[in-house]
């Protein structure tokens, strides 16, 4: 009686201290509660710890788990983690609170005459083979899809590739990370040849100002910004806001510049524009490493079913290249940009400055946007022209929201036309896949399918008859989920959902598979910085529950993949991770071995002579470098990266008559994406228990809107009713509303559009227009 | 049995003192922030009086700037 009452209070007490570190993480970008999970543990608890990478956002902070008994019961930060020092976000902390949710999927679950029946986890297993088989037979191989995650482990992905292109032979592969950093990827592949960022975090270390392209890191990426804070207050680095909206980040910086949805494009261009005409272009730099093309241009917006597009690059001169950014002088940007001429020319002139390192950083705001490839190239641009690049504190740097885009979804390459090397249209790639995977070449298809909006609007069409859903809650977070929310409970389409809890995408399914959450498997993921982490299974499933990498590997070998899939159930991640890596052998992208990961709290590829490689492309810390200069962008032929000319092009959709308001959709601190694991964390769900639609206040005024008023937003697609929110957590532009999508009673996508980027096919959850009014 | 958590402003460089003042009153446990000039305080008293006068003998400590109350429990004895 005493003990349960002194635990009650134990728990009362931690709840108590747990709502004022939210309420603090919420009032404080950054802010970071160390020890708080230390004063927790008694003195006398004889806690195991195990070090692992969170589970949350791709920054990638390194964790160690406390268990005791057989049970996860604390979480601190790694000190030994160079990405996070020891320090952990709001949600980083609180992250094992949600696997003890009571509706935690443990059993397999069959729909069968409507409804959901307990149904032993072999049975199910059997019974989605052979609806796999049964589409194939039928309809063939490219009625059946799988559409994975970013939060898919390394085994995960490589065995989700490995099965529905080596084994199956289809390309209908692709993955939630379609939808936040597709973009990012085009970017450098088309500047630079070659994915992912060339610096790491410790740039911030170095860097004197941070420039953050529509960017709300004090909520995003709360770690990473609370090291840029100490920066400011060590060493006096300067903070610059670059966005469409003021937020947490944009009251915690030096200064905030406001600019009109889309008109990043044109800014970008002003700003290269400035530092030519002032004579701030690094020609030695550009003569040796760079070369100037352009593209297509009017290049659409993806708005039709079976949208094609292909660039057609074309070499230009500087001078071509100087004459077309007569377009962008500041003036004439400023007129439609919203930004002042003087602000444009602060921003070059910081850029221009031979003397103060400059790291841009960006997430969402630049990726989901139907130009998101060319806004990519344009801040390349800046970085190109003035040879700010692969230096510490200097460089362009894209951050990933999910903790293995890059791992998993970039580098084993769980996108249509990816291969773990490669892609599928090139030849030699095929082959080493062919050869590693011991399939036959021809197996591989050479031409991509469905990217992820495509490969929806397949389901819808009829045209997919299967699609496994693993890892995501696509249901929630596509565009337009008015489609396709209808277009998944067609009976034209089996579905199977593999997840941890119950979703709006498994309300769909007709088979739910209970998987094993994080630390219930062991696993790999890749971070924004190229770091691989390994963590090992730290606690046991409960019921059924399985990893999911073993879940395809039980459906291969029941479809007669047996031979192409003869790992060990006791350590089926080692024998995966090893036999992935030698797709990557060699100084350009060599993988850290195993027993390195076991040890390190992660190591950043390319791993060369037992050594992470922190800056690429700079002959001082990158092996790959063969040219003799103190620069080699390798993975272009010629060794140079690609300044490219880029125009500036409207949105697909802008406010008018009818829908006057631009809509703008993002997150917020306390809530992971779609919420279905952080809002089944009570402290979490408390501090923000649901979403809202934030006004300016003089829009408010005109409209009659008052705090906490139920508004009804209204697109072309569909409506959501939401609470407004007036001067609270963020202040849209006026004209703008802004909207988290993380609350599954209120659905946001169902108005956003699902038009894309035409060359990463990355939709733009940032700028549709909308009406408001009072519900 | 009242239960309560604040988040504490200290004056500007006076965090380690209020925090030391604060763990000398008893019944508090207390939180700092690694990168910001607040601390977490829960309160853990055993009536309401109790509670009252605990706070009471809080808001009379020089090194706080202010108190911000953000939840509080009432648990049976």
């Amino acid at each position: 009686m005493y003990d349960s009452l002194t635990n009650r209070r134990n728990f009362i007490k931690k709840m108590a201290m747990l709502s004022a570190i939210t309420a603090a993480a919420s009032m404080f970008p950054g802010i970071v509660f160390a020890s708080e999970q230390e004063k927790g543990i008694p003195d006398n608890a004889n806690l195991d710890w195990k070090k692992g990478p969170c589970r949350f956002c791709g920054v990638g902070c390194g964790i160690l788990v406390g268990t005791e008994n057989g049970k996860a019961v604390a979480v601190k930060g790694d000190p030994n983690s160079s990405v996070n020092k020891g320090l952990l976000c709001v949600k980083g902390y609180h992250q094992i609170m949600c696997i003890q949710s009571k509706d935690r999927l443990k059993t397999a679950l069959v729909k069968k005459n409507g409804k959901y029946v307990e149904t032993p986890l072999s049975e199910a297993l059997d019974l989605v083979a052979s609806k796999m088989k049964e589409s194939i037979a039928q309809n063939g191989k490219d009625s059946v899809a799988m559409y994975t995650s970013g939060q898919s482990t390394i085994p995960e992905g490589y065995i989700a590739s490995k099965f529905m292109k080596g084994a199956i032979g289809t390309n209908n592969l692709d993955c939630n990370a379609r939808l936040c950093m597709a973009s990012a990827v085009t970017g450098f592949l088309t500047s630079f040849g070659a994915d992912e960022p060339m610096g790491c975090y410790e740039d911030i270390d170095h860097a004197d100002y941070f420039v953050t392209w529509g960017n709300n890191m004090a909520e995003m990426h709360p770690v990473l910004f609370s090291r840029m804070l100490e920066q400011k207050a060590k060493r006096g680095a300067k903070i610059i806001d670059f966005a469409t909206r003021t937020t947490r980040s944009s009251t915690a910086s030096d200064k905030s510049i406001l600019f009109e949805p889309q008109t990043d494009l044109a800014l970008a261009n002003a700003i290269c524009y400035e530092i030519i005409q002032n004579g701030w272009v690094n020609k030695s730099f550009v003569e040796k490493h760079c070369s100037f093309s352009k593209g297509l241009t009017n290049i659409g917006y993806g708005l039709e079913d079976n949208f094609q597009f292909t660039d057609k690059p074309e070499k230009i001169d500087f001078e071509a290249y100087k004459e077309f950014l007569k377009d962008y002088s500041p003036e004439k940007v400023s007129k439609y940009s919203k930004v002042s001429v003087k602000d444009i020319k602060y921003l070059a002139a910081i850029y221009g400055d031979p003397n103060k390192k400059v790291v841009s950083y960006w997430c969402m705001g630049m990726n989901q946007h139907t130009r998101g490839t060319w806004i990519n190239n344009l801040v390349y641009n800046i970085h190109l022209l003035t040879g700010k690049i692969s230096q510490p504190g200097n460089g362009p740097f894209s951050l990933t929201g999910q903790p293995s885009a890059c791992g998993t979804a970039r580098e084993v390459g769980t996108f249509t036309h990816k291969l773990p090397h490669g892609v599928v249209t090139n030849e030699k790639d095929r082959e080493m896949a062919a050869k590693i995977w011991k399939v036959p070449v021809e197996r591989i298809p050479s031409k991509p399918t469905y990217h992820a909006t495509e490969m929806f609007r397949a389901v819808d069409r009829g045209d997919i008859n299967f699609i496994w859903v693993q890892a995501t809650n696509p249901l929630v977070s596509l565009p337009k989920t008015s489609r396709y929310r209808p277009a998944m409970e067609k009976k034209s389409c089996f579905v199977v959902v593999s997840d941890v809890f119950p979703t709006p995408t498994t309300d769909v399914a007709d088979v739910i598979l209970p998987a094993s959450w994080h630390i219930e498997k062991g696993g790999l993921y890749g971070n924004s910085e190229r770091r691989t982490q390994y963590w090992q299974k730290m606690v046991e499933s409960p019921g059924e529950a399985t990893p999911d990498t073993w879940m395809f590997i039980e459906v291969a070998r029941r479809m007669g993949f047996e031979d192409l899939f003869p790992y060990s159930k006791e350590n089926h991640v080692e024998e995966i991770y090893n036999e992935y890596r030698q797709f990557h052998e060699g100084a350009k992208h060599g993988m850290a071995p195993l027993e390195v990961l076991k040890k390190e709290s992660g190591a950043i590829w390319p791993y060369v002579n037992g050594k992470s490689t922190q800056w690429r492309y700079n002959a001082k810390y990158d092996p790959a470098c063969s040219n003799g200069e103190d620069f080699h962008f390798y993975g272009k032929p010629d060794g140079k990266a690609v300044i490219w000319q880029r125009p500036f092009e409207d949105a697909p959709e802008k406010p008018d008559q009818e829908y006057p308001f631009w809509l703008n959709t993002g997150r917020v601190v306390e809530h992971w994406h779609t919420g279905s694991m952080t809002r089944r964390i009570p402290v979490l769900h408390q501090a923000m228990p649901n979403a809202y639609v934030e006004f300016h206040p003089d829009d408010a005024k005109s409209l009659g809107i008052r705090n906490g008023k139920n508004i009804k937003i209204t697109s072309r697609r569909g409506s959501c009713t939401l609470p407004a929110s007036i001067n609270e957590r963020g202040l849209p532009t006026k004209g703008q509303v802004f909207v988290p999508f993380f609350d599954e009673n209120m659905l946001i996508n169902d108005v956003t559009l699902d038009s894309f980027c035409p060359i990463s096919k990355e939709p733009d959850y940032k700028k549709c227009a909308v009406k408001v009014e009072r519900a | 049995m009242p239960i309560k958590s604040y988040l504490a402003h200290p004056i500007a460089g006076k965090k380690e003192e209020l925090m030391t003042a604060l763990v000398s009153l008893g019944q508090c446990e207390v939180i700092p922030a690694e990168n910001q000039n607040i601390l977490v305080l829960v309160t853990d008293t055993h009536t309401e009086k109790e509670d009252e006068i605990l706070k009471e003998k809080i808001e009379a400590l020089s090194s706080l700037k202010l108190l911000a109350l953000v939840s509080g429990f009432n648990t049976s004895q």
